[in-house]
């Protein structure tokens, strides 16, 4: 019989060996998976894993490798401050997209005004749109102690039918003949969040994205405020004694996780996407909570894993393209990959040992 | 706007079906919170049994079959839950989004083929005399055998927690989990157990939108319904009274709004769409005022070593 026994510290050799161990493992469990599925599962890791960087047209994938980890990596990393303390914003979805909406709607309002002054303050749109949404849930659990997963939850869904309404609506192209949609900012060069270098997909969400990284590692390990969020995490009430405000941690955590979820729907709707359109998001919001997970909420961890994770989606294009493997197994592939790091963390904090009988 | 296009017999009677879905989830919910263990994974759960119970009806032509089937896959999934935070004691907030990322994902994967399909029809209760009753026979007698099933199951679980040992041992679990372990309960039993249980009736929930509610299958069905059970429970106070109650104010306010999209009112479409997230948020503000309701060990992990 297998005994689980508490290490006194967390294993550091096994903190860094899970989410590489999690991925092994969910590339197994995800051939079986696609093998069910009729496919060949060594075909199809290596479509997924392989073909985005070194196949035939990876000149074309990977500057998408960052296009895609961009947004992740700019979200996780937000997330990744609140989990570490142990408030859990779910809605970066939301966030996210008001953050678009918020910073569309700005760079909209000068069309077709050419100023170099306008990106930036699209810039300020989206985080303060994010910012806003998730001080929603801050302040209703600061002020009533309300549930800021549940609330924080909610507002997606909110801020969906808001983006519906303000596609079909206040922001729609009034030259568009009455389709859906806003105007398209690429066609706006004050306002387009255009590739900085040619070719290599970099444009100003990813240089946020590698700012926050390092951001997010200085506060950590050299400001009192990262000392205090890894404190309220750990021990609440050592946390309280040593004079952590736990209703300004809420409210600085979801406020910053808000603002960087804003800021990188911004980039998006700004850049990639183009414009304001009903189902422009495409859930980052939901999978930067895995890249957070599997990035250990480290900084430098959530900047890896948010490669990796714009690997799979790009792999999961390939594989759908070349192998008509449906779009949702590499949604499932995702799910399960958080599943097996969860798993595979207890080895992290508990022994495995073998019981010998028990004299009683 | 039209209003005297609403009728309030239909009203009433669309309000307990829609009501019934989130009942069913919560119901679970309710005993899974009250054993100490939060489960966020209603919402994967719930969409896995809808895609469960609407195949297996479609494949066998019996919609018996596939809520019974809805409620194995809702197990089957929670029975995931419950091995990562039981037995390798993860997070269970974690343990519960990623129940809920990898039910989305699995369910678009099995319903694929099923888009655009019409289920069996789901028989209606007919009893001579009393459903040809004017008003109360259209409302109260009028429904679905789930419908009072998923009635009997709050008298059934209320009953169970307030009355009976096995409710005891569950509410002990739950309120103190080291002191219950040293009475010589089996925590990690009862839970996993409770969790089983709850998974079951949200996957009987998610299938009762996919075969009666809706009745058809597209990606992601429930909308958020799972979140609103989740809710229901706080709102409820981990009552299961008030759990009914609760689902019925949320079924009235979601068939409202669909009959005022219906009857062109001013209000923008969008606008009534949201107000059953936005009257969910102003819920929770107003019970979280007193938290002294919930279970001491929710969400807390167990380990006999501790």
């Amino acid at each position: 019989m297998l005994k689980l026994e508490k290490r006194p510290q967390p294993s550091r050799a096994w903190t860094y060996l899970t989410p590489v161990l999690a991925v092994v493992v969910t590339m197994l469990a995800g051939g079986a998976l696609f093998a069910m599925l009729g496919n060949d599962p060594v075909e199809a890791i290596r479509t997924i894993f392989w073909e985005p960087l070194f196949g035939e047209f990876a000149s074309y994938y990977r500057p998408q490798l960052l296009v895609k980890a961009g947004p992740l990596i700019l979200i996780a990393i937000g997330l990744s401050l609140g989990f570490r303390a142990g408030i859990w914003n779910i809605g970066a979805e939301g966030q996210y997209i008001i953050g678009a909406i918020t910073g569309a709607a700005v760079g909209l309002a000068f069309y077709p005004v050419d100023l170099w002054v306008i990106f930036p303050l699209m810039i300020l749109a989206g985080a303060l749109g994010g910012w806003v949404w998730a001080m929603i849930p801050g302040l209703l659990k600061v002020r009533f102690g309300t549930n800021e997963i549940l609330v924080s939850l909610m507002l997606v869904y909110v801020a969906e039918q808001l983006l519906a309404k303000m596609a079909l609506g206040l922001l729609r192209n009034p030259e568009g003949r009455g389709f859906p949609g806003s105007r398209n900012l690429q066609q706006y060069p004050a306002a387009h969040n255009a590739e900085i270098i040619t070719g290599t997909g970099m444009h100003w969400g990813v240089v946020a994205a590698f700012i926050a990284v390092i951001f997010a590692y200085v506060l950590l390990s050299r400001h009192i405020l990262g000392h205090q969020i890894q404190l309220a995490g750990q021990a609440p009430r050592a946390a309280r004694f040593a004079g952590v405000n736990p209703a300004r941690l809420t409210l600085i955590c979801l406020g910053l996780s808000g603002a960087l979820a804003g800021m990188a729907g911004m980039f998006e709707v700004s850049g990639p996407a183009g414009q304001i359109s009903i189902d422009f998001n495409v859930g980052y919001g939901f999978t930067a909570i895995i890249v957070a997970f599997l990035g250990r909420l480290h900084p430098v961890g959530i900047a890896l894993a948010g490669l990796l994770m714009a690997l799979t989606y790009i792999g999961g294009e390939i594989a759908e393209l070349n192998l008509s493997l449906p779009a949702a197994a590499i949604q499932m592939f995702q799910g399960m990959l958080l599943f097996f790091l969860l798993a595979v963390d207890v080895l992290t904090n508990y022994r495995v040992r073998l019981r010998t009988a028990e004299v009683a | 706007m039209d209003l005297s296009s609403i009728s309030p017999t239909l009203l009433l009677a669309s309000l307990i079906v829609a009501a019934t879905p989130i009942l069913l989830a919560a119901l679970g919910e309710l005993v899974v919170e009250r054993a100490g263990v939060l489960n966020l994974g209603v919402e994967g759960m719930m969409i896995t049994g809808a895609i469960c119970g609407f195949a297996i009806a479609v494949n066998t032509g019996s919609p018996a079959l596939g809520f019974v089937m809805a409620a194995v896959g809702g197990a089957a999934l929670a029975l995931l839950f419950a091995l990562l935070t039981q037995v390798a004691l993860a997070n269970q907030v974690a343990s519960g989004l990623a129940l809920t990322l990898f039910g989305l994902g699995l369910s678009a994967l099995l319903g694929q083929g099923y888009v655009g399909i019409k289920p069996p029809p789901t028989g209606k209760l007919d009893i001579p005399m009393l459903s040809d009753l004017p008003f109360l026979g259209r409302v109260v007698f009028g429904h679905d055998l789930m419908v009072y099933i998923a009635l009997a199951l709050v008298a059934a679980v209320w009953a169970t927690l307030k009355y009976t040992r096995a409710g005891l041992i569950l509410r002990a679990v739950g309120e103190n989990h080291d002191a219950a372990h040293a009475l010589g309960y089996k925590v990690v039993r009862v839970r996993i157990l409770a969790i089983l249980f709850g998974g079951a009736c949200a996957g009987l929930g998610g299938a009762y939108i996919s075969l009666v509610r809706v009745p058809q299958w597209t990606d992601g069905m429930t909308a958020g319904a799972g979140w609103i059970a989740l809710a229901l429970v706080v709102f409820a106070s981990w009552k299961a009274g008030r759990v009914l109650l609760g689902a019925w104010l949320f079924g009235g306010i979601t068939v409202l709004q669909l009959n005022l999209q219906a009857a062109g009112a001013a209000i923008p479409v969008e606008y009534l769409s949201m107000s059953p997230y936005l009257i969910t948020i102003l819920v929770l503000v107003i019970m979280s005022a007193d938290k002294s309701r919930a279970p001491a060990s929710l969400g807390r992990t167990f380990h006999a070593s501790q």
